[in-house]
């Protein structure tokens, strides 16, 4: 039905004139455009809300709430931050772990405060669909993964944006397979970088894995209620249901790595497949390193 | 310039028949709908035909008009019967384009008013549709599906008769001043609705943007596909705020059953396919047609400011505009009898 359904409609093609951007014969006098200036902020929104649902007030309210947890529990150590743009678009790529993740806001809250600069984080879009939360974490900088938004914050609204390639695998992996990066998807981050011009910045985070680690998971429990996995996590054990509301205070640290900037043409429909997951594996490897790197010279997980 | 305007008896087509009218270059404009022009017009031909083939290609024949302004596709599932928007949306184009495509058509141009109904609003949907973003699932409600069937048929067309100009116009929900949109009527009534736990993103086209594109479209060259509405984005709270309403929060599950007994309490108004669009929202990116050359003069935020004004004047004074009421006999008088003068210098 749905496949019927987009082939039609929408893609309908008419013809289009090759170049739009010329400015197009004119026939008549009176309708001919004066040109205006693009509107500004004021006249865009009423509100402190933006374009993608993110409000600078109501990131305010998550900083405060927030920023006992990031200093006093996590206690974030951060290093290679002069890696990241002050400024233009740039796609932040990490591993991603913990059944709750605790990495996400991590990261969105650490370079808020140390570069003072929007982060929007892109997630499975099923999120939106949930009363209160989506609102809320639409309102915190959170936007549905889908490839047009990633392309337009990056490329039209140079803005910063984190995404986890590996997505729900790396979320749902057990204790036992800790700081083992699943398959980076298909590369499509790396074709969304290239076709916006924009470089990939690799951080590799030690701590969310022992933040909440999940040491079962219930295949069928999760089919029954439609999520990506049920995890069972110690806090779980501890306390029910409840635990998953409670983090183990590990200790987080940060590596960022210097940035991959791809050699080739913004704005294309297509990248060579085997370019973009060259460029794939090469940035999960670096990851990967690092994080081997970190954890050799960890001496505990709890003071780092 | 020789133009025909479907829906002559909607607020567009007889507004968009005023602007033609106001054009020294367009020597006839010719309106047909089965229903009165609801506007005021000077020159505009009236034909109150229902949507039939043979009769729309005898009109188009006799006329021999250049220019087809397909105003007449239903937006609003208020207004009508399934069955009636059905024999308006599909079968009336399908009519209308068979008319300007027969052989020895003198068809050049056909502008059409689509919606950005075409998109759908889902959970899985971008943030800014571009005209070749697919839906993300199947039509929900019958207004959507005859758009879309609409469509397909402008779309035939176009490959079938690379020698007419064709632009489909997709307009996001429009607020203005005379118009009685969905989310227009929502926010006449006390209170508004919303879905507990939502507040999407919206985009407005201001009524006054929404005549300019259709004009700018018929009178330059801009053939394809084009979304149109008011830049920036505002969220349904913001919205509520400005026009000083008050909103009802209906639960998030089940809300289709909640709507019923507040609409027969007159509370709030609206139709299905507004209540998706109160959970997910939906955006459009408009920069093609802005490409195009095309200036708004209201953004999304400006649309919604311009809209909770009126709204303030209705509210003290009521419907501020006089009620028009055609009269066959005297609009053909007028136009026709050899006692009026014409030519007055």
């Amino acid at each position: 039905m749905s496949d019927q359904w987009d082939q039609q409609a929408p893609t309908v093609n008419l013809r289009e004139p090759d170049d739009l951007d010329v400015e197009a014969p004119a026939q008549s006098t009176d309708l001919v455009p004066v040109p205006q200036p693009e509107p500004d902020d004021a006249e865009l929104r009423r509100g402190d809300v933006d374009a993608w649902g993110r409000s600078e007030r109501m990131r305010d309210v998550a900083r405060t709430v927030y920023d006992p947890l990031y200093t006093h529990w996590f206690r974030v150590e951060w290093e290679g931050l002069e890696h990241i743009p002050r400024d233009g678009g740039a796609l932040i790529v990490a591993n991603h772990a913990a059944a709750i993740p605790s990495d996400a806001p991590v990261i969105m809250h650490g370079i808020e405060k140390e570069l003072h600069r929007p982060v929007y984080g892109l997630a499975e879009n099923l999120l939106r669909a949930i009363p209160m939360l989506g609102t809320l974490w639409s309102r915190f900088g959170g936007v549905p993964a889908h490839p047009d938004n990633a392309y337009r914050l990056l490329h039209d609204d140079q803005q910063l944006v984190l995404v986890f390639p590996e997505g729900t695998k790396g979320t749902g992996k057990l204790y036992r397979d800790r700081y083992k990066l699943n398959r980076f998807g298909r590369g499509g981050f790396v074709e969304i970088a290239m076709r916006a011009g924009v470089p990939v910045v690799p951080i590799a985070v030690v701590g969310a894995e022992e933040s909440m680690p999940i040491v079962w998971k219930s295949p069928r429990l999760a089919r029954m209620l439609n999520v990506p996995y049920f995890p069972v996590t110690p806090q779980m054990l501890m306390f029910g249901p409840l635990g998953l509301l409670a983090y183990f205070p590990a200790k987080f640290k940060l590596r960022v790595l210097p940035p991959a900037h791809f050699d080739v043409a913004p704005g294309q429909e297509r990248y060579s497949r085997s370019r973009v997951m060259d460029e794939s594996d090469q940035i999960r490897d670096r990851i990967q390193r690092a994080l081997y790197d970190m954890l050799r010279s960890r001496r505990s997980v709890w003071t780092g | 310039m020789r133009v025909l305007v479907t829906g002559l008896g909607t607020f567009w087509g007889s507004r968009l028949a005023q602007e033609l009218e106001a054009r020294r270059d367009v020597e006839v404009v010719v309106g047909v709908d089965a229903s009165e022009p609801v506007l005021p017009l000077e020159r505009t031909e009236f034909v109150r035909t229902d949507s039939s083939h043979s009769i729309l290609q005898r009109i188009v024949e006799a006329t021999q008009v250049d220019t087809i302004l397909h105003t007449h596709l239903v937006v609003d599932s208020t207004q009508l019967t399934g069955r009636a928007m059905h024999e308006i949306n599909v079968i009336g184009t399908l009519n209308l384009l068979a008319a300007a495509g027969a052989a020895d058509s003198p068809v050049r141009k056909v502008v059409v008013k689509s919606s950005t109904l075409v998109y759908g609003s889902n959970y899985a949907d971008p943030y800014f549709f571009r005209e070749e973003t697919p839906r993300t699932r199947g039509p929900q409600t019958s207004i959507e599906r005859t758009l879309l069937e609409a469509e397909s048929f402008v779309r035939d067309f176009a490959e079938d008769n690379p020698h007419v100009l064709v632009t489909v116009l997709r307009f996001s929900n429009v607020l203005g001043d005379h118009m009685a949109t969905p989310f227009a009527n929502a926010l006449r009534m006390r209170m508004a609705p919303e879905l507990l736990g939502f507040d999407p993103r919206l985009q407005f086209t201001h009524e006054e943007d929404v005549v300019n594109a259709l004009m700018y479209s018929t009178t330059h060259d801009v053939p394809g596909i084009y979304n149109v509405a008011g830049d920036g984005m505002v969220t349904w709270s913001e919205v509520c705020r400005i026009a000083g309403r008050m909103r009802v929060p209906l639960p998030p599950v089940l809300a289709g059953l909640a709507v019923e007994p507040l609409r027969a309490m007159r509370l709030i108004d609206m139709p299905p396919e507004m209540l998706s669009l109160l959970r997910y929202g939906r955006g459009v990116d408009n920069s093609r047609f802005k490409r195009t050359g095309f200036r708004y003069k209201y953004t999304t935020a400006g649309a919604v400011d311009a809209f909770a004004r009126s709204l303030r004047l209705e509210r003290a004074v009521g419907s501020s505009e006089p009620e028009y009421t055609y009269e066959r006999d005297v609009e053909t008088f007028f136009r026709h009898s050899p006692a009026v003068v014409r030519d007055r210098g």
